[in-house]
């Protein structure tokens, strides 16, 4: 087709309009309740810990600081990431397809690349202000119990974290782009992040005695691993705790029975080199793939 | 340029040469399945072309798709907006991506919203939205950037008569702003109605292309074709023995108790003459309307042929 008349209007660049597609879906996410859900999931997930730590003052949790942070923080902050992950990122361009919203933005002079990479922003910073308010309520209660401190392994931590959620957000937005129906993709997405690699870890580690290097959920270990402490009795009977990465490689060997049958068990903890090549490495492909398959796929 | 879409064995668009260029109404005709939604879609990035080259001004749409779609404006299928944003936002979001300059955005919002008389729901969300609704704001949202060529999948689709009769009133005015319109549609007396010209598409392959006129005069048997409405019902005799007789008709038939249909041996002077002499003939001429259905015929001629 050819006609005479130059375009009045400049299309921006590319970047721009990442831009521009990271604030609508910004405000999307706002106005469908996606983000308000969430918000309200960690609000009664933080409100139920503060409650049963101040009744019951445990023991473990309360021991020290990182002992806090490890239970508080540790204990959730890899489930929250895989949550956002799926709540942000599982539908993100199946959706497009699945819901025909793809046929009022990419028939505009916007290239693919920019639409995933502006959506996918988009949850990232979403998710990372739920992970933001969930470190802040843990400092805030880290606070009614011990002299306010952030120590720095809690901030290695945060960072594990956040890292955790580039790769996560890769791995689901994957997956949004290789099915067109929603559905599919975030119940791909939730089973495999929330059920089935905790699974596939255990039975692989355990069973099969074999380290699940391959594994993103093995990975994402070193959020957890950075607060573990060791208590040490001093001469003064005091117990002190020192912060202690676990060993990679623990073997306990354990005898059973009037035959006394010795049992040797591995267990693997992931050191801080390996878990960010894994988290890395699945950001890397799953982005890449992901993005492929979005500029690729037809809208029939 | 030789543009081809196979789907496995399928093919969906065969080896399709289409120029088209200047300031006109083009309709695209062809039955459900011809391939005129998946050619719009080749243009517009939806779907990848399996051979060939989509070209608009020259550039091509896939390898350059900012160039390529730059000057147009396009509404393919029914689009879906985000039922969150409303169509100020939505648009909003076109025009920022379109690069539409920020002073003039909100006031060439409200231009195209009231064009397509949306006016009263700009700022209400999408998602309460009728079908029609949308399609009228999809409308919108091609004409936001006021674009030199307009890609349209069958744009009536959807809308109530008052809004088929407003969009045909949007294309017709387009035409005289200079702008180039590639329509698909079913509806043949809209595209009589809108259109300069016309191609058809059957089976992946383009039957035809050529102005409105020269189409009918091809395929046609060269009559055009006017329906008579009369106020009292035609005696026995008179069409055989009378208006088959007049000057410059070629044919004529019954349709009902008071209405006829005349196949014209030419255009509207003809016409003129052949309803002095009904008029004379004094039958009880009450309506004298051309017709669409020499399209219908031309389309149903080079449908059937290639069935």
């Amino acid at each position: 087709m050819t006609e005479s008349h130059t375009p009045g209007n400049k299309v921006p660049n590319s970047i721009t309009q990442v831009g521009i597609t990271m604030r609508y879906t910004f405000r999307d996410y706002l106005r469908s309740r996606r983000f308000a859900i969430l918000l309200v999931i960690v609000l009664l997930v933080s409100a139920i810990l503060t409650v049963v730590v101040a009744h019951y003052r445990p023991a473990g949790p309360l021991a020290s600081v990182l002992s806090f942070y490890s239970t508080w923080w540790g204990s959730f902050a890899t489930f929250l990431v895989a949550l956002s992950g799926v709540f942000f990122g599982g539908d993100a361009i199946s959706g497009e397809f699945q819901n025909k919203t793809g046929y009022f933005t990419i028939t505009n002079p916007v290239r693919r690349s920019s639409v995933y990479i502006g959506k996918w922003i988009s949850a990232f910073i979403a998710s990372s202000i739920i992970l933001f308010v969930f470190a802040a309520i843990a400092i805030a209660n880290e606070a009614a119990y011990f002299p306010f401190s952030v120590p720095w392994q809690f901030v290695e931590s945060f960072l594990f974290a956040w890292f955790y959620l580039i790769a996560v957000l890769g791995f689901t937005f994957f997956f949004s782009s290789l099915f067109k129906t929603t559905s599919y993709s975030i119940l791909v997405s939730a089973l495999l992040l929330l059920i089935a690699f905790a699974i596939i870890e255990g039975l692989v580690s355990d069973l099969a005695q074999i380290e699940p290097w391959f594994i993103l959920s093995y990975g994402s270990q070193i959020v957890g691993n950075v607060l573990a402490v060791t208590p040490h009795l001093l001469a003064s009977g005091q117990v002190t705790y020192v912060p202690t990465y676990p060993a990679h490689v623990v073997t306990t060997t354990s005898t059973f029975g009037p035959r006394a049958v010795k049992v040797t068990i591995t267990t693997f903890n992931v050191t801080i080199t390996e878990g960010l090549a894994i988290i890395a490495a699945y950001f890397g492909v799953t982005a890449i793939l992901g993005l492929v398959l979005f500029e690729r796929k037809e809208f029939n | 340029m030789n543009l081809s879409k196979t789907y496995g064995s399928f093919t969906a668009v065969s080896n399709l040469n289409l120029k088209i260029e200047g300031s006109k109404c083009v309709g695209f005709l062809g039955p459900n399945g011809a391939g005129k939604t998946t050619t719009l879609k080749i243009f517009t990035d939806l779907i990848r072309a399996s051979s060939g080259e989509a070209l608009i001004n020259g550039v091509n749409v896939h390898t350059h798709k900012k160039a390529a779609l730059a000057s147009v404006g396009t509404v393919i299928e029914t689009p879906e907006i985000y039922p969150s944003l409303t169509p100020r936002e939505a648009l909003g979001m076109v025009a920022e991506l379109r690069g539409v300059p920020h002073a003039e955005r909100r006031k060439r919002i409200e231009e195209v919203v009231t064009e397509v008389a949306m006016q009263d729901w700009i700022d209400k969300r999408v998602g309460k939205f009728s079908k029609g609704m949308k399609q009228r704001i999809d409308v919108a949202s091609a004409l936001l950037s006021d674009p030199t060529i307009l890609l349209l999948d069958e744009p009536t689709t959807g809308l109530d008569p008052r809004g088929m009769s407003e969009v045909r009133s949007i294309v017709k005015s387009l035409k005289n702003k200079d702008r180039l319109i590639f329509m698909s549609s079913h509806i043949l007396s809209e595209v009589s109605e809108v259109c300069d010209e016309v191609a058809m598409i059957d089976h992946g392959k383009l039957l035809v292309y050529d102005t409105l006129q020269n189409v009918t005069a091809k395929f046609s048997g060269g009559a055009n074709i006017v329906d008579v409405g009369l106020t009292r019902p035609l005696q026995a005799g008179v069409l055989d023995g009378s208006i088959t007789k007049l000057s410059g008709v070629v044919s004529a038939e019954k349709l009902d108790d008071k209405r006829l249909r005349i196949w014209c041996s030419g255009g509207p002077d003809v016409q003129e003459k052949i309803l002095a002499q009904l008029v004379g003939i004094n039958i009880g001429v009450v309506s004298f309307q051309p017709t669409s259905s020499a399209l219908e015929e031309v389309y149903l001629n080079l449908i059937k042929d290639t069935l």
